[in-house]
């Protein structure tokens, strides 16, 4: 059993025969390293688990043999998903491998020994391989990785136009999907699929469009006279929350995915704007104004009573995104900048994180992708929440804004 | 020698395929965006709308008394950009109100439209971008309602005008100081006659 730990994972098997016995051997290592890591695994989760926003410390880990982009995005990946680097013998984890043509890594717990993870992968690109190491790293502690295969959506600014781009999470490998030559704003994932909803001036008002990039047809969701904007697809992708003014204000509405059933959620003269789901889909909750100050609120999504949702210790909130675990509410506060802040999905005190604006949560409930303003343009950028480490996405050379990320 | 090396290559890459696919999860398949061309940087092919097929409007709701006018209703004009360039009316920061220095543009725009029975109105709202994008968005979209709603004051039937709002993605001023924020924060008049 052990001489498989000295081996990389894909049979690089002398023999032909290896072909069986080598799947037979990966899932025994499997069992063996399921029944290894229990006796560190309290240590480990006590740590990990411990996610107060902004307030929570880095996890240590050292990192050897990895070179060039593998290097790159292995540390760019934990970095935005709360771990700092340090040399062997103050790391809790320490991470080694290489990438010389497909890459190896192993995870090993400093402390107890414990061997996380041990594995070569093959196929795809330097960088998936490179993704996928860490992610099986991070669900071996016990948590939710990113996933590397959900992408991101955002407004690219092209001169004095805007298209949609959508890329990797971390930026990389970014393609137009729409090429409109006008304004094209505010793009949203259904979660699920690989399609998205986003508003697009291209029939000379602002119409929200369904475009599915797995066939690359598009459709007019929402053409009312006024404005049409700030799609958000319902967890199960089955309704559409949005913005709509043809009642002579900017209000919140809800439709069927196929633009029929439209219901008015709210009539105030105030402009609502941003509108979001909670996870379990009974509740949107959207940006609005009362007794002349700006909060946030929800409403149930079968309609009903406007609810405010307190975030104390902040001002001028805007642009929730709640997060797939129900806990939080993500927004952005505007006090002089702009100011990425969570506060409990209940209402309560706020925190405010980092300087930016218009924050998605990634699937894990965990990272955040947000904009912050640089010399005049916005620049995406990643937002670990609990350690509040934030790094740049890759960039492009135009102004680059309201991400969404797939889930 | 050199085809049992072949065979054994090629074993080896049958092995690894399998066990990556068979057996092992990891790495997961790269889920590659359809319309895009191989090599080609930045190359995804626009995904265009159907050819021919009209685009239908949502289904129509009742609303109340300040519903908009149909956008099928403007649909043909021409614009006239020039002829009421002189009367766009500014804002005060983060606000809809028009204020009473501007009322003057609104008077002058109300008396274009009286004058010609046959001209209609476009009226965009613009923001600075001190404000989120989608606030301002809402935030354009109620300038060009407020500028609306005090020609209706001044005896215009609202079917006549049409609201778009730009948010802060057209400003006439691409600084990022007060006198830029000043000039952007905005609405526009916009003649629309018949072809």
């Amino acid at each position: 059993m052990k001489r498989f730990l000295n081996q990389p994972l894909v049979a690089r098997a002398p023999r032909p025969v290896a072909r069986h016995r080598g799947c037979a051997g990966l899932v025994a290592l499997g069992l063996w390293l399921a029944v290894a890591r229990a006796p560190g695994q309290s240590d480990v989760v006590d740590i990990v688990r411990e996610i107060v926003p902004g307030a929570t410390r880095p996890i240590p880990v050292s990192i050897s043999g990895f070179t060039g982009e593998a290097l790159e995005v292995i540390q760019f990946d934990l970095f935005v998903q709360g771990f700092s680097f340090t040399a062997p013998d103050t790391a809790q984890f320490l991470l080694s491998g290489s990438n010389d043509g497909s890459l190896t890594g192993r995870a090993t717990d400093r402390i107890n020994k414990s061997l996380l993870v041990n594995k070569s992968y093959t196929g795809a690109t330097l960088r998936r391989q490179a993704h996928a190491f860490v992610e099986d790293f991070i669900r071996a502690l016990g948590r939710t990785p990113i996933d590397p295969s959900k992408k991101i959506a955002f407004k690219l600014d092209t001169g004095a136009n805007s298209e949609i781009y959508v890329a990797d999470f971390d930026g990389h490998g970014a393609q137009a999907v729409t090429r409109d030559n006008t304004i094209v704003a505010a793009p949203a994932w259904v979660p699920g699929r690989l399609a998205l909803y986003y508003t697009s001036y291209r029939l000379g008002n602002p119409d929200i469009f369904f475009h599915d990039l797995s066939s690359g047809q598009r459709r007019v969701f929402a053409r009312y006279p006024g404005l049409n904007t700030s799609a958000a697809p319902s967890p199960d992708g089955r309704r559409v929350a949005m913005i709509l003014s043809k009642g002579g204000s900017p209000d919140v509405y809800v439709a069927d995915a196929d633009g029929g059933n439209l219901v008015q959620l709210t009539q105030t003269p105030a402009d609502e704007s941003s509108p979001c789901w909670s996870p379990d889909g009974r509740w949107v909750c959207f940006a609005t104004k009362v007794n002349e100050r700006r909060v946030l609120a929800k409403v149930p999504a079968s309609g009903g009573p406007l609810q405010i949702i307190t975030t104390r210790g902040i001002s001028n909130p805007s642009e929730p995104d709640w997060s797939p675990d129900g806990k939080w509410i993500v927004f952005t506060a505007q006090m002089g900048g702009f100011e990425i802040c969570v506060v409990p999905a209940g209402g309560g005190t706020a925190t405010v994180l980092v300087s930016g604006e218009d924050p998605c949560w990634a699937a894990n409930s965990r990272t955040v992708i947000f904009a912050r303003r640089q010399s005049g343009r916005r620049v995406l950028s990643l937002l670990d929440v609990p350690t509040k480490q934030v790094k740049d996405a890759s960039r492009f050379s135009g102004s680059s804004s309201q991400p969404s990320w797939a889930r | 020698m050199n085809s049992s090396k072949l065979t054994y290559l090629l074993i080896c890459a049958v092995a690894a395929s399998l066990a990556a696919t068979g057996c092992k999860k990891k790495p997961t398949p790269i889920t590659p965006l359809p319309g895009a061309r191989a090599g080609v940087p930045g190359g995804e092919r626009p995904s265009e709308l159907p050819e021919g097929g009209r685009l239908g409007p949502g289904e129509p709701v009742s609303t109340g008394g300040g519903a908009l006018a149909g956008l099928e209703e403007f649909e043909g004009m021409l614009a006239d950009r020039a002829a009421l360039a002189a009367h766009t009316v500014h804002f005060d920061f983060d606000s809809a109100v028009v204020k009473r220095s501007e009322l003057p543009h609104v008077e002058a725009v109300a008396a274009a439209l009286k004058a010609d029975p046959n001209v209609k109105l476009l009226i965009e709202g613009h923001c600075d971008e001190r404000g989120t994008e989608e606030y301002n968005r809402a935030l354009g979209e109620r300038r060009a309602l407020a500028l609306r709603e005090a020609l209706v004051k001044r005896g215009i039937t609202p079917v006549r005008i049409r609201t778009i709002s730009y948010g802060e993605d057209r400003p006439v001023d691409p600084g990022h100081n007060e006198e830029a924020w000043a000039k952007n924060r905005r609405g526009e008049f916009i003649l629309l006659r018949p072809k």
